[in-house]
């Protein structure tokens, strides 16, 4: 059974009557990378966040198809909740590691859903997490780091360990908020292809907001503009062009 | 609103008041208390004379300073780790950020009523309480320890970055788990340091809940003074002092050693 996320009149409104969502449909399926543009506070991350309740919708519904069958996410709380939010992985813009952990410790995080607490104060989670740690560290390129603390490490080695930390969670969903935005070209370049590569590794979509047009056309199998709270495009890396940047972006002095 | 551009460095009217008026209170209390040149030259001179008094230091009465020294360092180490085991989760539950409105105010509630008496005044209370000897110091000191280190301990939680806990929740962790790896990773250099620094001030309490009874050195200096045996009186301050130093020490390498 695929996975899939379908969002349906999804609304939010941090101060009542000024909605940032104003109205969202969307239904993404399969082990593609859909890509979110739009200007800045158009609601991308309200959207994502929205999704794993960071941020609590005010209307609508977002249902979650995953290996554990089809859930509804906008009104859970408590332990349903959680037990849904162990189903979906996050990777953030300052990478948001535990700083003062170890790499290892920063990937188990992903597993603490599962573990009590007594377990996870002494540290002891179940030696198949652990193996899975040691091995996604190798798959994104950092065997040998799990006993660095994670203030040592570049930008690009965190955003390396904040996606190994979601792919911990084994999710059925991996949601990247501004994932390049702290980061050089090159790295972005690297951080978007490990993330389309994981999508497709574990049969899960992945969907990414990002500021960076070239990167998204690049990498995104769907694109979905975003603007004033709506979608305004959604569609194909390769029908975004110029009178669709003009629609999310406004303006056009900035196209050349 | 436009400044004006001569003079951009002069104090505010309301600072040169302010000192205006503190200097002219420092005056006025100097002259209340009859604090004068010839009153601080005769006390200089009673000051050389205890001084002779103390040459030279008793050290005959090494048992009493042992036995003393020996009850200040347990009361000083067991109030430090009683108050340090309280002060955790009282710490965790004045944390506003962490805690609904009631609970945290519960917990300052608390912690203010820890810190508002001065710990001989708490070792009276407890004297009186339970009785002459060491377990009424080291509940003093514990009350105090709580005062300290919950405040400081709740701040240092409310300053931590919630970005990283929100990353925690956002795997679907409980909240016991939220704050074992994404709140107390933050602050647990910090309350290493709290911890040692407490350490390093209960050591020089306990030396001094003993004049009220409270067990521990105190009591042996007190009669002492009293007996105006001044030669005791001088090797019980330079032992006190000594072991002040080389507590000084050993907490500088227990923070190395935690990275503080």
């Amino acid at each position: 059974m695929a996975h899939s996320l379908r969002i349906q009149g999804l609304v939010k409104a941090y101060q009542p009557g000024k909605p940032v969502l104003r109205g969202i449909d969307l239904r993404i399926e399969g082990a593609g990378l859909t890509a979110i543009i739009g200007p800045s506070g158009t609601g991308k991350s309200t959207l994502l966040r929205c999704i794993n309740r960071l941020v609590d919708p005010t209307e609508g519904t977002v249902h979650l198809r995953g290996a554990e069958g089809e859930v509804e996410l906008s009104r859970l709380h408590g332990r349903a909740l959680r037990r849904s939010r162990r189903r979906i992985g996050m990777v953030f813009q300052e990478y948001n590691l535990v700083e003062r952990l170890t790499v290892m410790e920063n990937l188990l995080t992903g597993r603490l859903g599962y573990v009590s607490a007594w377990a996870a104060w002494r540290r002891r989670f179940p030696p198949a997490d652990v193996a899975r740690a040691f091995a996604l560290l190798e798959t994104v390129g950092l065997g040998g780091f799990a006993g660095q603390r994670a203030d040592a490490l570049s930008g690009g080695q965190r955003q390396r360990v904040g996606i190994a930390r979601a792919l911990m969670q084994q999710p059925d969903v991996l949601l990247a908020d501004e994932p390049t935005s702290s980061l050089d070209p090159k790295t972005s370049v690297e951080i978007m292809a490990l993330l389309r590569e994981q999508g497709r590794v574990q049969q899960v979509p992945v969907i990414v907001n990002i500021h960076d047009v070239d990167l998204a056309r690049r990498f995104a199998d769907r694109i979905i503009g975003m603007s004033g709270g709506r979608v305004v495009y959604d569609g194909s890396a390769e029908g975004v062009d110029d009178t669709v940047l003009k629609q999310v972006y406004g303006g056009e002095g900035w196209l050349s | 609103m436009p400044q004006p551009l001569h003079r951009p460095f002069a104090m505010p009217a309301g600072a040169r008041l302010a000192f205006g008026l503190l200097a002219a209170y420092l005056l006025f209390a100097v002259s209340q208390l009859e604090i004068s040149w010839p009153r601080f030259v005769a006390g200089l001179d009673h000051g050389a004379r205890l001084l002779g008094k103390m040459f030279p230091p008793d050290l005959r009465k090494g048992d009493i300073l042992w036995s003393g020294i020996a009850e200040t360092l347990q009361i000083a180490v067991l109030a430090s780790l009683l108050g340090i085991a309280l002060s955790l989760p009282i710490g965790l539950l004045g944390a506003r950020n962490l805690m609904p409105a009631g609970v945290s105010w519960a917990a300052r509630a608390v912690v203010a009523a820890c810190r508002s008496l001065h710990p001989v005044i708490v070792a009276i209370v407890f004297v009186k309480a339970v009785g002459f000897g060491a377990l009424a110091g080291v509940l003093a000191l514990a009350v105090g320890s709580i005062g300290f280190i919950g405040k400081l301990f709740a701040e240092a939680i409310e300053e931590i970055s919630p970005k990283q806990v929100e990353a925690v929740r956002a795997t679907g962790a409980s909240f016991a788990n939220v704050v074992l790896f994404g709140v107390l990773p933050q602050v647990a250099a910090r309350f290493v340091g709290f911890c040692t620094y407490q350490l390093d001030s209960n050591l020089r309490n306990s030396t001094m809940v003993g004049i009220v009874g409270a067990g521990g050195i105190g009591g042996a200096l007190f009669s002492a003074f009293q007996r105006f045996d001044y030669g005791f009186v001088f090797t019980i301050l330079a032992t006190i002092v000594a072991i002040i130093v080389a507590a000084e020490l050993l907490t500088n390498q227990v923070k190395k050693a935690f990275h503080v």
